[in-house]
Formats: structure tokens, C-alpha cells, sequence
């Protein structure tokens, strides 16, 4: 059995800092990690591999950089990595990206379980995942937060919707895309990162792709959609203090407020 | 030409679900400047009793697919059936929710008919100014009259951003649920009704559920709720009925000041709750701090909240002047107030 998992390379955006005279994102020092969803998505494919003996190939396009990403991933326990990476590449939205990992991995050959993360810290989206599986034509649940059986034909899993869940049976090869309470990741051993530096990252790149992949449809200017501007958020106008009020007049601005505001 | 607004409207368990109406909300404000007309697109089994419902709140057309295959949520027949309608149709604009039915949904049907999808948008706007249709044309754009700007926000809220989708049809987005304002119910109002027969066939059903179970969903982590009651000392050390009352009220989760935490005798105050610099950094849509004095370390965890109200009884407590509303009164009176005044707001709100 083959498990291939999509993961991204982030920054932290709990510390997020933002030029206020650009309103761009300010990238230096800004730590980067393994998007969360995906590092479950991780611990996942090792506990499966551990029962059954599946290999795991862990994926990642991005810049060169992204390699610490998937070198993390080999030294919990991942056998091979892959970057996917060029220049034509950048700019992608979500419908080119997609497009372009699931060339990847028709070239790596298709997998019996493939696990995405169900969406990254930066872009919040939640869309690869299932893009990736609508080009791969295979079936997919998401929002998956428990495996409980899995099998060479088939695997059952738990969907979280905000109101219950769903136990859903299906049948390989199917995307799952995984959300944080689906697996606690392990940490790195010692001689998992020793390891991990010692193997070759595949790096797959234009050249490698390009006669599978929609040529117009990838990078700034094949994707869909465009951004037209960005702008930091507004800062918030100095707050109203009220006092010497009665306790129902309070709570009736307090009502207001949040009515205002779209909170009710 | 591709034309109208389509709304896939969301139910469960049968019943229209508020961010289907919300939209058909912002789908009639749309229609001020676009002038197309708004499509309610409702997907079930033995669902045609809501049909009027989406006519009330705006809708001048519902199109109607009732089938087996669409009883419960499945992506596959629900993809199906909104990549046809959007065959049979050409909208020029289509939104869902930014649930989590509809972020599985959307991006299926965007990658099966081939456009962009902006997801979890809080704004939306037809291309108006002169820049804006530029912008649009500039990136080929053959009609930016009709164009749509959406915008999301991104990097944890700290950018947002406004995306456009200049060459393919139908210009598609998710739509956070809350964020969009439903129109007044005109009981009155009605429209057309278009039943489409989407020919599903047993590979449609590609997965097998198993078992499907409402639950009320368990206590999350509160750097993931949206809305946090936050109590400090001056709730009181038994302040956690009343916090949690309200915090249910608005769908959200209780948390707590480290005063409160290290308090041994304040036994409802866990680790796990406490916000500041020593505990966890939130940003929910709304923090409210309930006889929280608002010292540096507790600000440092929580000055990024969308919107700020603070109960106080002390006028001069540092948390007012990071509140975008101050209240200086008694916490153990106003919030078993407010919490009443939710409760009959929410009840009204049912429709």
C-alpha cells in the first residue's frame, strides 16, 4: 500500500507582522512550519504505515526552502520526499496549484490513500485538497477527524460536520483531507533527523510535469483568479465607554453593538 | 452570456440553514447594480416545502433538485447536480456557504466546470470605479461591468484581500456564514419554480455513510472559537454558570484571566482557558471581558479580537481603552441581562 501526503510549508501566523506603510506581510524572521492540518495528516499516514507496512511519500510545492518541510516529515517517519518546484509554478491560486500536484502525482503514481491537510494557516482556503481530488477523479471525504479501519480495498472513516458526524465507508484509492484532532503528531527522533539529511529529496519541476498539466492554467497568469489588491486590516476606531447608565440601557447598547458588528 | 446569481442554498436534515438566506441577502443587494436575476438552487430529498421560504427572503427563482441520491450530504451526486445546473444555466455569479459542506462542495464543482473559486469571502461587490473595471480588463476581463470583486481575509486575519476571477465563468466564492444580512421576510413575495431532473445513477454514490449522528459538538480549544465570554476576579468565583450561559447564547466558548486561573479557589478556571501572554493568544470575531481589569500580559493575548466589549465596574480599568465598547457596571447584573436579551433574540431570529 502507497500513502502520499500533501503538505505546506507556512509561516507562523500567530506572529504574524505587517508592514503598516506596504501593508505587506513582513517575511523576515517569521518562523515557518508544517501547516498543522497537514502534520496530522502526517501522523495519520505513520499510524497506518505501522499497522499495514504502506510506505509514505510526502509531497510539497513551494520554493527551494521548502525542503526543511519535508525533511521534517522524513524524520518522523516518512520514506521519501518530493518537492514540486519552478518558476513557472509561482503566482498559482488554488485551481493551478492543484492542477500541477496532481500531475505530480500521476507521475509518481497514484497512491491508495491520499491525505491532505483540509486547509494551511496562511491562505485558510480548504480548497486544494478537494481540487486535488476532483483532477485525480477520485472520491474524497474531508474534515476527516478519526480512521477506524483500514484495508487494502477500502477504509472507514469519521467526517466532522458542525452539527455531528458522519462514519463513511470508502473505497480506494480516495483523498481524505485531515483536520487537527485527527492525529497528535509524534515529535522527530535523533536519528530520524540524522537520516532525514541524508536522503535525496526528488525535486519534480517544469520540465518533468509539463506535458500533463493545462499550460494556461498555471502560475499569475494561467490561474482563475487574480488578486486585484491587499491591504492590512483597518485599526480599530478609539472604543466608546459608557457609564452612569441603567443595567438594561447597558445591555441594550451592548445588543446593539453586536448587532452592528454582525456577531448576532 | 452568462447570467444570474445563483445561490446553493444549504440544508440539513431537510431544513434551509440561515447562510443560504443570508445570501440570498447579499444575492438581492448584487442585483442592485448587476440587475440579473437571484436563483436559490436547493439540493435534497423531499424538500420542496422550503421552496417558499427562499422566495420570502429574496429569491426570484429556486431551482429544485429532489432525488434519494441528495438525502444526506455526499459530494459526489451534490457536485453532480450544481455542475449541472451550472451547465444548464451558465450563471454568471455563484456562492455557497463557507461551511464545511460547502468548502467540500465548491471547490469540487469550480475544478469539474473549470473556474476560480474564492473562498470564505466577507465582502462582495460588483467592479464599479474606473480602476476596478481596468484592473478587471487589464487582466481580460471582456465584460468588468459584470465582474465581481470578492474579498477574504488571509495570514490569520491579518491581510485581507480583494480577488477577482477576470476570465471564466461563473465567477464562484464561498461566503462566511454570519457575515452577510438576510432581507426582511416578505411573506407575500414569490417566484418561479424550476424542478431540474438530474439523472443519478448508483456510481454517483461513491461512498457509503455508515452512520450519521447529530451530536452537540464537544468544548473546542479556545483559540478556534469565535466568540469567547472571558471571565476575570471581578465575575466572581462562581461565575462559570453565568459565563457559559452566555457564552451559549452566542455560540461560543468561556475563558478566563490568569487572575482567575491561579486563583485556587476559583475551581472553574483551568489552565486550558486562560488568555494572555502566559496562556493563549486568541482572535475570535468577539472577546468579551467580563471583571477583567486588562493588564499588559492578559491585552497581549487578546488585543487582536475583532470586536472588544468590556463589563468593568471600575471606570479607569486599562481594558476600556483596547474595547471598542466599554461598559462600566456591575458584571453579576448586566451579563444574566444580556444573556436574557440573546435568548429572546435568538429565539425571534428563528424562522
Amino acid at each position: 500500500m502507497k500513502i502520499i501526503v500533501c503538505i505546506k510549508q507556512v509561516p507562523d501566523t500567530v506572529d504574524v507582522k505587517i508592514d503598516p506603510k506596504t501593508g505587506n506581510l513582513i517575511r523576515e524572521g517569521l518562523p515557518v512550519i508544517i501547516n498543522p492540518d497537514d502534520k496530522a495528516g502526517i501522523e495519520a499516514a505513520l499510524a497506518i504505515k505501522e499497522q499495514t507496512g504502506a510506505t509514505i511519500q510526502v509531497v510539497s510545492m513551494g520554493p527551494p526552502q521548502a525542503d526543511v518541510a519535508l525533511r521534517e516529515a522524513l524524520a518522523m517517519g516518512c520514506d521519501e520526499a518530493v518537492l514540486i518546484s519552478a518558476r513557472e509554478f509561482g503566482g498559482s491560486d488554488t485551481y493551478a496549484t492543484s492542477g500541477i500536484i496532481a500531475a505530480a502525482i500521476r507521475k509518481l503514481g497514484m497512491p491508495e490513500i491520499l491525505i491532505t491537510g483540509r486547509q494551511a494557516i496562511d491562505g485558510d482556503t480548504a480548497q486544494v485538497g478537494p481540487q486535488i481530488g476532483e483532477k485525480l477523479h477520485i472520491p474524497q471525504v474531508s474534515y476527516v477527524e478519526e480512521i477506524q479501519e483500514v484495508t487494502a480495498d477500502h477504509l472507514i472513516v469519521k467526517r466532522q460536520f458542525e452539527d455531528g458526524y458522519h462514519i463513511i465507508k470508502i473505497k480506494t484509492p480516495c483523498l481524505l483531507t485531515a483536520i487537527g484532532e485527527l492525529a497528535k503528531p509524534r515529535y522527530m527522533t535523533v536519528s530520524g533527523i540524522v537520516e532525514a539529511y541524508n536522503k535525496e529529496i526528488k525535486v519534480l519541476g517544469f520540465e518533468e510535469l509539463k506535458d500533463d498539466l493545462e499550460l494556461d492554467m498555471i502560475g499569475t497568469k494561467g490561474s482563475p483568479t487574480n488578486v486585484y489588491q491587499s491591504f492590512p486590516k483597518q485599526l480599530k476606531a478609539p472604543g466608546t465607554v459608557l457609564k452612569d447608565m441603567s443595567d438594561d440601557e447597558l445591555v441594550a447598547a451592548i445588543m446593539a453593538k453586536l448587532e452592528e458588528k454582525h456577531v448576532i | 452570456m452568462s447570467k444570474g446569481i445563483f445561490i446553493v442554498v444549504e440544508q440539513r436534515d431537510g431544513k434551509v440553514q440561515n447562510v443560504g438566506l443570508e445570501l440570498i441577502g447579499e444575492a438581492t443587494r448584487l442585483k442592485a447594480d448587476l440587475g440579473d436575476d437571484v436563483y436559490a438552487v436547493l439540493l435534497g430529498c423531499g424538500i420542496e416545502g422550503e421552496v417558499n421560504k427562499l422566495y420570502h427572503f429574496g429569491a426570484d427563482k429556486v431551482i429544485l433538485v429532489d432525488s434519494d441520491y441528495l438525502k444526506n450530504y455526499v459530494t459526489e451526486p451534490y457536485t453532480k447536480a450544481v455542475t449541472e445546473v451550472v451547465n444548464k444555466f451558465d450563471p454568471e455569479i455563484m456562492l455557497f456557504g463557507a461551511s464545511s459542506i460547502g468548502r467540500d462542495l465548491a471547490p469540487r464543482v469550480a475544478s469539474r466546470v473549470k473556474t476560480g473559486l474564492v473562498a470564505d469571502t466577507t465582502g462582495l461587490r460588483m467592479a464599479k470605479t474606473e480602476q476596478e473595471l481596468q484592473q478587471e480588463a487589464a487582466h481580460g476581463c471582456k465584460d468588468p461591468e459584470r465582474a465581481l470583486l470578492m474579498t477574504r481575509p488571509a495570514f490569520g486575519g491579518n491581510l485581507l484581500a480583494t480577488l477577482m476571477c477576470p476570465r471564466t465563468k461563473p465567477q464562484m466564492a464561498t461566503v462566511r456564514p454570519g457575515v452577510m444580512k438576510k432581507i426582511d421576510k416578505d411573506e407575500t413575495r414569490t417566484g418561479e419554480l424550476i424542478k431540474l431532473d438530474v439523472q443519478f445513477t448508483p456510481e454517483d454514490m461513491n461512498v457509503e455513510i455508515i452512520e450519521a449522528v447529530k451530536a452537540n459538538k464537544k468544548m473546542v480549544d479556545i483559540t478556534e472559537a469565535k466568540v469567547l465570554v472571558s471571565g476575570g476576579r471581578g465575575a466572581g468565583r462562581d461565575a462559570y454558570e453565568m459565563l457559559r450561559a452566555c457564552a451559549d447564547e452566542l455560540g461560543g466558548e468561556v475563558s478566563a484571566s490568569r487572575a482567575c486561573v491561579d486563583d485556587q479557589a476559583c475551581e472553574w478556571a483551568k489552565t486550558e482557558m486562560q488568555v494572555g501572554q502566559t496562556g493563549k493568544t486568541v482572535r475570535p470575531d468577539l472577546y468579551l471581558a467580563c471583571g477583567i481589569s486588562g493588564a499588559i500580559q492578559h491585552v497581549a493575548g487578546m488585543e487582536n479580537s475583532d470586536l472588544v466589549i468590556a463589563i468593568n465596574k471600575n471606570d479607569t480599568a486599562p481594558i476600556f481603552s483596547v474595547s471598542d465598547l466599554g461598559i462600566v457596571g456591575d458584571v453579576k447584573k448586566i451579563l444574566p441581562k444580556l444573556t436574557t436579551a440573546l435568548k429572546k433574540y435568538n429565539a425571534d431570529k428563528l424562522v
